[in-house]
């Protein structure tokens, strides 16, 4: 269990900042207003505004290359914008960039750690950047090792950890000085199901101890699962932003029909579409279909239908609506698109 | 105060990292030696030769003591991402510049003193003025540093960093009056040699061993300070300019 994720400081200047929590600015523990940033003729980020209230799990959702890791960048620092404000914990983080850090983790989409230190030195090292004292990071790192189930590897080398321990290392690095705001960028991207399911339960866990979190992810599932609230950005604008509840309303009463071939077909929409006018028919793959209807789908018909047509159907199976669907129907991505962009996503994956 | 523990712990895992690794310690202390040995045999003189070979074998063994590893660190940590915890860190950049290359600078001095050593078992080097002889070996040594975070901050690529740190490391062993004087360059690069950091610290080192110097020692030192001061500014200029896009 994770415990203890109180607002802790090391340095007296920002003990006034990090105050937020007991103020009533702590109910907005992020700001962001009109943000632009452009990398020449592209705009990265296109006037980008939302606001994620304390203690709250905010995601922000978007295909690869949409703006999410521009706009984390901007938010901690890494990069700067070229338009608009970011206000961290109400400090204002163009003139306050170094006292906003102190409130934040930062946990990159890459496990960037130093792969000639041991699990326990690249936390020690981390605590110390934040300026904890000797004993505090050292009790700090065994506690936090322990947590995150890597006590048995603290002196092995980060080079030598697996995908999935390297993953859980980095976002105990992120939270080594007990940031009371972190932002994970794809969190579970490229490691196993098992560990990115253990990822989540730290997730949630963190939240629950109080810990806000901003969280980027290409698996649309997971933030279902673990945010309170989400924006959708599709090529550097919020196309939506709401409460994953409000959400998922918009879709409650769909009904979907997730049809499987043996063989794949490029006519088989444009068949299945004339057949069946009232089936919103979507393209999963050559091989994969997806029916979509307010109605009760009577997805016999449609396997005797593509059988009589030469097809082979090898599962037909009812899967509830998602917050996949409400991504798809606001910023108008094809399902297609989406499975492919959840394949160049090595590894990973939702399951569990 | 409040910087200390960020500082110092980022100094000390720099050195444990890489300034105590065998190919540092080949390169900084080995291939000085190495070429100053090459320069005395060539020379052909006896071993009162050494104490005019000394300021060379000095700066040089300053100059790849501190460049060698931090040109190529600073761009493997930023181009294997771990150079973004360091910016994501409530530090300012200054200060975190100078804590990336205080290792580089410590390992320079040290390195100075390895040839210095040996030269007093084979020579006498009692005349030594050890009064001007440390604060210039701590200003080439802070030079040479910076000059190697500049090419560091002004590359991408590894490979890129040890091409151009060679590109100018190279030159500078023929063209700063390491092993004979800078009168004796041809006219025409003869303004190069004194557009070069190091220049300065081997008159003043000559200075220091045997009261050779060409120039004045405020002279070289105030040149040698603003060198330090220009590439660690056009450093950090870079680092913002490249780095925080």
């Amino acid at each position: 269990m994770l415990h203890n994720y109180v607002l802790h400081v090391y340095n007296d200047d920002v003990r006034s900042s990090t105050a937020f929590a007991h103020t009533e600015q702590t109910q907005v523990a992020i700001r962001v207003h009109d943000l632009v940033k452009r990398y020449d003729a592209l705009t990265a980020v296109d006037r980008v505004s939302f606001e994620v209230s304390s203690g709250e799990v905010f995601g922000f959702l978007g295909p690869n290359g949409a703006g999410k890791t521009t706009t984390i960048n901007i938010l901690t620092g890494l990069a700067r914008s070229d338009g608009g404000e970011v206000w961290i914990g109400g400090l204002n983080c163009t003139s306050n960039t170094k006292r906003a850090q102190h409130l934040l983790g930062v946990v990159p989409d890459e496990s960037n750690l130093y792969p000639e230190l041991s699990g326990f030195q690249n936390l020690c090292f981390c605590g110390a950047l934040y300026g904890m004292r000797r004993v505090a990071r050292e009790t700090r790192a065994r506690e936090l090792l322990s947590d995150f189930d890597l006590a048995g590897a603290a002196d092995r080398k980060f080079a030598a950890y697996s995908r999935g321990m390297k993953r859980r290392l980095t976002i105990a690095a992120g939270i080594m000085h007990h940031p009371p705001i972190l932002f994970l960028d794809e969190p579970t991207t490229g490691i196993d199901v098992a560990s990115a399911r253990q990822v989540r339960q730290l997730i949630s866990e963190m939240n629950q101890a109080g810990t806000t979190i901003f969280l980027t992810t290409h698996y649309i599932e997971e933030a279902e699962r673990l945010c309170n609230r989400v924006a959708f950005i599709v090529d550097g604008r919020i196309v939506r932003e709401d409460t994953v509840t409000q959400l998922m309303r918009q879709v409650e009463g769909l009904h979907i029909v997730e049809v499987s071939l043996n063989s794949g077909s490029s006519e088989v929409v444009g068949l299945v579409s004339r057949e069946f006018p009232d089936l919103r028919v979507e393209k999963v793959s050559d091989a994969q279909l997806r029916l979509v209807s307010a109605r009760p789908i009577r997805a016999g018909a449609v396997v005797v239908f593509l059988e009589s047509a030469g097809l082979e159907v090898t599962e037909a199976r009812q899967v509830r609506p998602s917050l996949e669907d409400v991504f798809v129907s606001v910023t108008g991505l094809a399902v297609q698109e989406m499975k492919r962009e959840r394949e160049r996503m090595s590894g990973g994956g939702v399951a569990g | 105060m409040r910087y200390c523990i960020p500082f110092w712990n980022i100094l000390v895992k720099d050195i444990r990292s890489y300034y105590l690794k065998p190919p540092n310690i080949s390169w900084g202390i080995v291939f000085p030696l190495a070429w100053t040995g090459m320069f005395f045999v060539r020379s052909g003189g006896g071993l009162d030769n050494v104490l005019s070979l000394l300021p060379g074998v000095v700066a040089l063994a300053i100059l790849f003591g501190t460049t060698s590893v931090l040109a190529v660190t600073v761009t493997f940590e930023k181009k294997g991402r771990s150079f973004e915890r360091l910016l994501l860190a409530p530090i300012p950049l200054e200060l975190l510049m100078l804590a990336k290359t205080s290792g580089a600078i410590l390992f320079g001095v040290i390195n100075a003193f390895v040839p210095i050593l040996l030269a007093s078992f084979i020579t006498d080097i009692a005349a030594t003025n050890w009064g001007i002889l440390f604060p210039t070996v701590l200003l080439i040594a802070m030079a040479s540093t910076f000059l190697g975070l500049f090419i560091a901050v002004s590359v991408s690529e590894v490979f890129e960093a040890q091409t151009f740190s060679n590109f100018v490391r190279f030159p500078m062993i023929f063209l700063c009056g390491l092993f004979f004087p800078i009168a004796m360059l041809p006219t025409f690069l003869q303004p190069l040699a004194y557009a070069l950091p190091v220049t300065y610290g081997v008159d003043v080192l000559h200075g220091a061993f045997d009261g050779t110097s060409v120039l004045s020692l405020p002279l070289n030192l105030a040149i040698l300070s603003i060198y330090c001061v220009v590439l660690f500014m056009l450093s950090l200029m870079n680092v913002r300019r490249r780095w925080i896009l």
